[in-house]
């Protein structure tokens, strides 16, 4: 493993994955999502199928309201399909109850969203620290890993501030470092670009795309062309359904 | 990393967080004063009358100690009587009555006790000498105050004062001996002690052989109430008091101070548990986007539960903290004002600090602060985390 993929890789689903051989990393099968609204039900997803290769970098596009970020949310294992299976890595994540989801996620998912979402009273290394203190990292072994991160995204000098002391685009690079964390086998991203202006927006998709060469599976929800562009793979959706990809 | 996480949430709203926090330390420290006087009392007043290690106390039948101007007759026989039961070690007899005292064109009235000096337990002496001598007084310091008196001056004392003829019908010049402090004295008032003969003779002759009390000393290991009852059955013009039935007649009279103090304690705890509901509650629905964020990247529903939580408990904990000091100093103030309540014995404690109502009274914000934090943890935990971060992104 070169110093790259210990920064970034899954090492235990990438040893799972060479035993297992080519089986795609993420497998949707017939996905729908209803939601009510009093006695209106809206269909969310339709029946939406796909897989996703390890080292994967997938950009899912589509006007507002045609499902994207329901999609994104079942295949990060935050929501329940009303049918259908989502298959990560060979586990149905689909109908899991909250704990048993909670720890797949904490260990197999990273999540960047629009917003960043940093803990605001937690520095850069600490917010980075966050989800592996959760998995039990020893504290010495995890400080290192976030240095590593920080590192890696280039944001090694200001581990010690806080997002309150952070550009935007310099939290969501931090929020990627957190990410990354636990060495997830996909990486998920909910318009990460949304909140940034072009040139800062233009680091975060370099970043992506470098994330992408070093061996990390990306899922983006966007309506950023340039960062859609970016992706080996566009997902074009309408009305909840794929309509090409 | 839950402790660093909740204290640091509690840093980000400081001086909202130390207003609580205030508010906290004002509900706990009126609580730790209810706890503080609900017990204090009755464990002041059972010290006090344990204090010479007197455990039973005879009063004239139907009455409690001093509580009317009842003698009881025939002292002499009494005590020749009671020394025929070997638990019986000490007799102490007083007699309670009323001195005046001619300083210039003054009389000056005081309260006066005759006791048996070689085993009284009415007063400590702080200076000079004990009334050994028949025409010996020793008196409080508000006696030295009001009458200018020093130590080995001599008064006139009189007793018997007819309003009609405007004479005293006894008078005998006493020396002053020395000062000393009543145990059962009220605050401010004029006491003094001499010998029981004395008043007696003071009194005339319908005071000759009485006496207003008598306290008694068990020896060790001795069974005081079946003491009590012995006495109880053989002498029926005495109502004979154990401290134990004292306690009982005290805790009967005080019940609706214990009452109060039940009620303004529970008010305060549930003003307290208000108050962190509501801090907490408000802090949770400032962060629900963050902690859906938590829980989205594998944060779980305990962590988050035990974070809110001791958000509560840590604003508890320390408001608790600030309110026993708040309290301590509340409660000598008011002890200061309670214990100038007349009749009531100055050395009474209204407020009596034990380390046992400290802890009650943590303990019990500890609790709340916990059961504070129930409904906001449960609230976050339950949180539709896709839902929140939609509800979030639209916002």
């Amino acid at each position: 493993m070169t110093g790259v993929e210990r920064v970034t890789g899954s090492s235990t689903g990438r040893a799972a994955d060479t035993a297992r051989g080519a089986m795609p990393v993420v497998q949707a099968r017939d996905l729908t999502r209803d939601y009510s609204f009093g006695k209106e039900r809206v269909h969310a997803l339709r029946g939406v199928t796909f897989d996703i290769a390890d080292g994967d970098y997938a950009a899912i596009v589509g006007p507002s309201g045609c499902g994207k970020s329901t999609l994104l949310n079942l295949l990060g294992a935050i929501d329940h399909p009303t049918s259908g299976s989502v298959i990560i890595r060979g586990t149905d994540v689909a109908h899991m109850q909250d704990r048993e989801a909670t720890s797949f996620r904490l260990r197999n998912i990273g999540f960047v969203f629009q917003r960043f979402y940093l803990m605001p009273t937690l520095s850069a290394r600490e917010n980075v620290e966050l989800p592996m203190a959760e998995a039990g990292v020893a504290k010495a072994a995890r400080t290192a890993r976030a240095r590593e991160l920080l590192e890696y995204v280039a944001l090694g000098h200001r581990e010690r501030h806080r997002p309150s002391e952070l550009s935007g685009g310099e939290q969501q690079r931090v929020a990627i470092a957190r990410a990354l964390a636990n060495r997830p086998a996909i990486l998920l991203a909910d318009e990460p670009t949304g909140e940034l202006d072009a040139r800062t927006g233009a680091e975060i998709i370099a970043l992506f795309g470098r994330l992408n060469r070093d061996g990390t599976t990306l899922i983006v929800v966007t309506h950023d062309e340039e960062l859609a562009g970016t992706a080996k793979r566009k997902i074009h959706m309408r009305d909840g359904v794929i309509v090409d990809g | 990393m839950r402790f660093a996480l909740a204290w640091s949430s509690l840093r980000r709203h400081a001086t909202r967080t130390l207003l609580a926090t205030l508010g906290v330390a004002v509900a706990a420290a009126m609580l730790l004063d209810m706890v503080m006087m609900s017990t204090g009392m009755r464990e002041s007043f059972r010290s006090l009358l344990l204090s010479r290690g007197f455990q039973l106390r005879l009063a004239p039948n139907g009455t409690l100690p001093f509580d009317t101007d009842a003698t009881i007759e025939n002292t002499s026989g009494i005590i020749a009587f009671l020394r025929r039961n070997p638990d019986v070690t000490t007799i102490s007899p007083v007699l309670g009555g009323t001195i005046h005292v001619s300083r210039g064109n003054r009389e000056i009235t005081s309260a006066a006790l005759g006791v048996d000096t070689r085993v009284q337990g009415d007063y400590e002496l702080l200076s000079g000498r004990d009334p050994a001598a028949p025409n010996a007084i020793v008196a409080n310091d508000d006696f030295f105050r009001a009458t200018g008196a020093h130590i080995g001056d001599t008064l006139t004392v009189s007793t018997g004062y007819d309003a009609e003829t405007r004479v005293f019908s006894s008078s005998l010049r006493m020396v002053l001996t020395g000062r000393v402090r009543f145990l059962y004295g009220a605050a401010n008032q004029l006491a003094t002690a001499m010998q029981l003969a004395t008043l007696q003779e003071l009194g005339g002759p319908s005071r000759k052989n009485d006496a207003s009390l008598f306290m008694i000393r068990v020896r060790d290991g001795a069974n005081v109430e079946q003491t009590r009852a012995w006495i109880e059955v053989r002498l029926p013009a005495v109502s004979v008091i154990s401290t134990e039935t004292a306690l009982a007649q005290v805790d009967k009279r005080l019940s609706y101070f214990r009452q109060l103090a039940v009620i303004l304690g529970s008010v305060s705890l549930f003003v307290g548990f208000l108050l962190v509901t509501t801090l907490v509650t408000v802090s949770v629905n400032e962060r629900i986007g963050e902690i859906a964020v938590m829980r989205a990247i594998g944060i779980s529903r305990a962590h988050v539960v035990q974070q809110i939580v001791l958000e509560g408990v840590a604003i508890s904990v320390i408001g608790a903290a600030a309110g026993l000091l708040l309290g301590l100093a509340t409660g000598r103030y008011l002890n200061g004002i309670l214990s100038s309540f007349p009749g009531l014995p100055q050395a009474i404690d209204f407020f009596l600090f034990q380390p046992k109502s400290a802890w009650t009274a943590l303990g019990l914000l500890a609790l709340s602060g916990i059961a504070a934090g129930v409904y906001p943890s449960f609230r976050a935990a339950s949180l539709p985390i896709a839902t929140t971060l939609r509800q979030e992104a639209i916002a």
